[in-house]
C-alpha cells in the first residue's frame, strides 16, 4: 500500500514538472482547410490533403504509439467560414493542428482563432509576411514562402536586370496588399521608382482595362501581385494587347507551376519566377513528386510540398517532445533544423518563419522543353537569409527583441 | 474625403482606349444575356445552367482541337450545334415537365444541373483551365493610334453585334418570330393553326443554349478554358438581364453593351468597386423600375 502510494506520488510529481507531456485526446488530429473549389483549388486543394496524407503514411500513421488522424475543408475563400471550420475543428472536433490555409485573408483569420486557443498553425498556401510580422503568433509556422521572399527573388533580381520603373496591378485584399507593399519596398531599395498602381478586385475575368492603364504610365516593368487565375488572366491578355512587344516587361510575383500548364509556353516562355521547389531539381524531389504525381495526376506545387515536409516535422516534434501542446511542439519544431526532400538545413525564425533557400527561376521556350510538366530551368538560388532578409525592422512583438512582449502574450492568451 | 478616387481623368486617348475595351466586355455580357432573354421570353425558365453551357461551349472547343485536331473556326460552328444538342435533350427530358409549374421550380432544376455539371468537369480537370490559342488569322493587332487593338477583339465586338441583330431579327421581325411569340402568348391557339408548339420551343431552347456555347467558343482564346469560367460570370450576366428587363431581346443587348461601358468606366476611376458596380445599378434599377429598362410591367 505504501509502495504504491510512493510510487503514484512519484508520478504525479514527475507528471507535475512537465504538466504538457501527454496527447490530447489520444490521437493527433491534423486538420487541412484549404480552397477545395475555386481558384486556388490546384495550387493547393485536394493536392494538399493528399500530401499531408502521404507524410503520415510515411511517418508510419502513429506517433509515440497514438494514432494520427486526417481531415480537411473548404474554405471557400471567405475569412468568415475559415474562422467558423477552425473554432468548430479546434473545440467540438479534437484538431490539434491546422494546416495549409491559402488566401492570406482567411490564414489571418484562423490564426486568430488557433492563437487564442493555443493550437498549432502550420501555414503553406498563404503568403502574406504579415502572419509572421504585425499578426505573429508563438504557435504559427509560416512554412513555405511569403511576400518577401518574393520580393527580395523576383523584385530584387528585376530591378537588377535594369527594371527600374514599375507600375503594379495588385489583388485587391490582404496578399495583394502584403505583396506589393513588399515588393515596392525592394524596388525603392535598389534605387528603383514606382510610377503608379491599381487594385483590382479578386477573380476578375478581364484585365485589359488594368493593362492599358500599366500601358499608359510607360513603366519598364508591370508587376503582377496577384496569384492563380487572376495571374494567368492578366499575362495572356498582355500578350495580347502586345504589352511585351511594346517594351514592357511583366513580373509575374507569385507564378504557380500549375499557372505555366494552364498558360502554355508559348505564352509564358521567358517570365522570371520565385518558388520554393519545383519538382524537376533533384532526385529527391523527382522521387518525392512522382509518388505525388502517381496519385493526382500532376505534379505538386511548393505548397502542396511543403504541406508534407511542415505535417512531417510537425510529428517529428511531437514525437520527440511526447506532446501535442501547441507551444511545447513549435519550441521544439524552432529547436530542430528542417531537412527534407525540398528544404536543406532550414531554420525556423523566432516569428515563425521558416529560412530556407528559395530559387529563381525561367520559364523555357516551346523548343527546349521535353514534355508536359518539363517547364522551369533554374538561375540562380537565393540562399535564405537573404530571401526572408526583412525590409524593415521585424514588426512581430517579441522578435523587435522585447522579450517581455512574448511572456505577456502567452500569460494573457493562457486564461482564454 | 475623396482620395480612393483616381480623380486624375485619363487623356482623351487613352480614355477612348477604355471605353472600347468596356465595349468588349459588354459584347460577351451581351451575347450570354441574349441566350438567357430569349429562353425566359419564350419558355418561361429562368436558365441557370447558362454559365456551364457557356463553359461547355469553350471545352467543346477544346477537345474538338486536341482530340480531333479541329481549330477555332469548325469550332465555332460545331461547339454551338453539340451543345445546343445537349440543351435539347436536357428540355425533352427535364425541362418540359415544369412548364406548368411556379418559375422557382424552373430555376431550382438548372442550378442543380449546373452544379453537377460543372462539378464533374472540376473533378476532370481541376480548377486553373486549360490553355487555347487565339487562331492565327486574328493573332496580331493593329495599332489604331489612341491604343493597340488584338484583331481578336475587334472580331469579337463585330461578332457579337452581327449575332445579336440577327437573334433580334429573327425574332422580333420574321414569320418564324412571330410564331413563336404568338406561341408564347397562347399556346394553344397557335398549336390550333396546326404549329407543332413543343418542338418549336424545344428548338428554342436548343438555340438559346447554342448562343451560350458560342459566346464560350469566343471567350475560350481570351478567359481561361476553365470549368469555372461559367459561374465566374453568370451572375452579372444575371444583373444585367434583369436591369435590361426579363425577357426583353432588345434590353438585353443594350443593357449588356452599356454595363460593359459602365464597368470599363469604374475601372478606371475607381477600379476596387469594378466587380459590384453592376449590382449597385440593379438595385437601384429594381427600386425605380422593378421591370428593367425595357421589360413590360406584369
Amino acid at each position: 500500500m505504501k509502495a504504491a502510494f510512493a510510487t503514484t506520488l512519484v508520478a504525479l510529481l514527475a507528471f507535475g514538472a512537465s504538466t504538457s507531456a501527454e496527447i490530447s485526446g489520444d490521437v493527433v488530429k491534423i486538420g487541412v482547410l484549404n480552397d477545395m473549389s475555386s481558384l486556388y483549388a490546384d495550387i493547393s486543394g485536394p493536392g494538399s490533403a493528399e500530401a499531408a496524407r502521404m507524410a503520415i503514411a510515411d511517418f508510419g500513421g502513429t506517433v509515440n504509439g497514438k494514432k494520427i488522424e486526417l481531415i480537411s475543408a473548404d474554405h471557400q475563400n471567405k475569412p468568415d467560414i475559415g474562422s467558423a471550420i477552425a473554432t468548430q475543428w479546434f473545440d467540438n472536433d479534437g484538431v490539434d493542428v491546422i494546416v495549409d490555409v491559402p488566401t492570406s485573408s482567411v490564414a489571418l483569420a484562423v490564426q486568430e482563432v488557433a492563437r487564442n486557443k493555443g493550437k498549432v498553425f502550420l501555414i503553406s498556401g498563404a503568403a502574406a509576411s504579415d502572419l509572421t510580422g504585425k499578426a505573429c503568433s508563438p504557435t504559427s509556422v509560416h512554412w513555405t514562402y511569403d511576400t518577401v521572399a518574393l520580393a527580395n527573388g523576383t523584385g530584387s533580381a528585376v530591378v537588377k536586370a535594369g527594371g527600374d520603373t514599375w507600375f503594379f496591378i495588385t489583388a485587391d485584399y490582404a496578399f495583394g496588399h502584403a505583396l506589393e507593399r513588399d515588393t515596392v519596398k525592394v524596388v525603392e531599395d535598389n534605387g528603383g521608382k514606382i510610377l503608379g498602381k491599381v487594385r483590382a478586385p479578386l477573380n476578375t475575368p478581364d484585365f485589359s482595362s488594368f493593362l492599358l492603364q500599366a500601358q499608359s504610365s510607360k513603366a519598364k516593368i508591370i508587376g503582377l501581385a496577384n496569384a492563380g487565375g487572376d495571374t494567368i488572366n492578366s499575362i495572356k491578355q498582355a500578350a495580347e494587347f502586345g504589352i511585351v512587344e511594346g517594351g514592357q516587361k511583366l513580373a509575374g510575383l507569385l507564378v504557380f507551376i500549375t499557372d505555366i500548364n494552364s498558360l502554355g509556353l508559348q505564352t509564358a516562355n521567358g517570365l522570371q519566377l520565385t518558388e520554393a521547389f519545383y519538382w524537376d531539381q533533384n532526385d529527391a524531389t523527382r522521387a518525392w513528386s512522382k509518388r505525388f504525381m502517381d496519385k493526382m495526376k500532376r505534379q505538386p506545387t511548393m505548397v502542396q510540398a511543403g504541406v508534407y515536409g511542415a505535417v512531417t516535422h510537425y510529428l517529428a516534434a511531437i514525437k520527440a517532445t511526447g506532446s501535442d501542446d501547441g507551444l511545447t511542439v513549435v519550441k521544439q519544431m524552432k529547436a530542430t533544423p528542417v531537412n527534407d526532400f525540398m528544404t536543406k538545413n532550414g531554420k525556423i525564425r523566432d516569428d515563425g518563419t521558416l529560412v530556407r533557400d528559395m530559387y529563381l527561376f525561367e520559364v523555357k521556350k516551346p523548343s527546349e522543353s521535353k514534355g508536359p510538366w518539363d517547364y522551369y530551368k533554374q538561375i540562380a538560388v537565393i540562399p535564405g537569409e537573404e530571401a526572408f532578409k526583412l525590409p524593415g525592422p521585424n514588426q512581430c512583438r517579441w522578435s523587435r527583441g522585447d522579450a517581455g512582449e512574448r511572456r505577456r502574450d502567452l500569460t494573457a492568451k493562457s486564461d482564454v | 474625403m475623396f482620395e480612393w478616387l483616381q480623380l486624375t481623368v485619363p487623356p482623351a486617348p487613352a480614355m477612348f482606349a477604355q471605353l472600347l475595351v468596356g465595349l468588349i466586355n459588354g459584347a460577351f455580357y451581351a451575347m450570354l444575356s441574349l441566350g438567357l432573354a430569349v429562353i425566359f421570353g419564350l419558355l418561361n425558365i429562368i436558365n441557370f445552367t447558362h454559365g456551364a453551357q457557356y463553359m461547355l461551349g469553350a471545352f467543346c472547343a477544346w477537345f474538338l482541337l486536341n482530340a480531333l485536331g479541329l481549330g477555332y473556326w469548325p469550332a465555332l460552328i460545331l461547339a454551338p450545334i453539340i451543345v445546343g444538342a445537349l440543351g435539347i435533350a436536357i428540355e425533352r427530358l427535364l425541362l418540359r415537365h415544369i412548364y406548368g409549374l411556379d418559375h422557382l421550380y424552373g430555376l431550382l432544376l438548372t442550378f442543380g444541373l449546373a452544379l453537377i455539371i460543372e462539378g464533374v468537369f472540376r473533378q476532370q480537370f481541376g480548377s486553373s483551365g486549360q490553355p487555347y490559342a487565339i487562331p492565327s488569322e486574328l493573332q496580331s493587332g493593329r495599332n489604331l493610334g489612341f491604343m493597340f487593338l488584338p484583331n481578336y477583339r475587334a472580331w469579337v465586338i463585330v461578332a457579337s453585334l452581327v449575332l445579336c441583330l440577327a437573334t433580334w431579327f429573327t425574332i422580333e421581325r420574321t414569320r418564324l418570330g412571330a410564331y413563336l411569340r404568338a406561341a408564347t402568348e397562347n399556346p394553344v391557339l397557335v398549336q390550333a393553326f396546326g404549329i407543332n408548339v413543343p418542338r418549336m420551343i424545344t428548338l428554342t431552347y436548343g438555340a438559346g443554349v447554342g448562343l451560350a456555347a458560342l459566346a464560350g467558343v469566343m471567350a475560350a482564346p481570351i478567359y481561361q478554358v476553365s470549368p469555372l469560367m461559367g459561374s465566374n460570370i453568370i451572375i452579372t450576366v444575371f444583373a444585367v438581364v434583369v436591369i435590361g428587363g426579363m425577357g426583353s431581346i432588345l434590353g438585353a443587348i443594350v443593357s449588356g453593351f452599356a454595363l460593359g461601358l459602365v464597368e470599363g468606366l469604374t475601372k478606371v476611376f475607381y477600379p476596387e468597386a469594378s466587380s459590384t458596380v453592376i449590382f449597385v445599378i440593379m438595385a437601384l434599377v429594381l427600386l425605380v423600375k422593378p421591370a428593367g429598362f425595357f421589360g413590360r410591367a406584369a
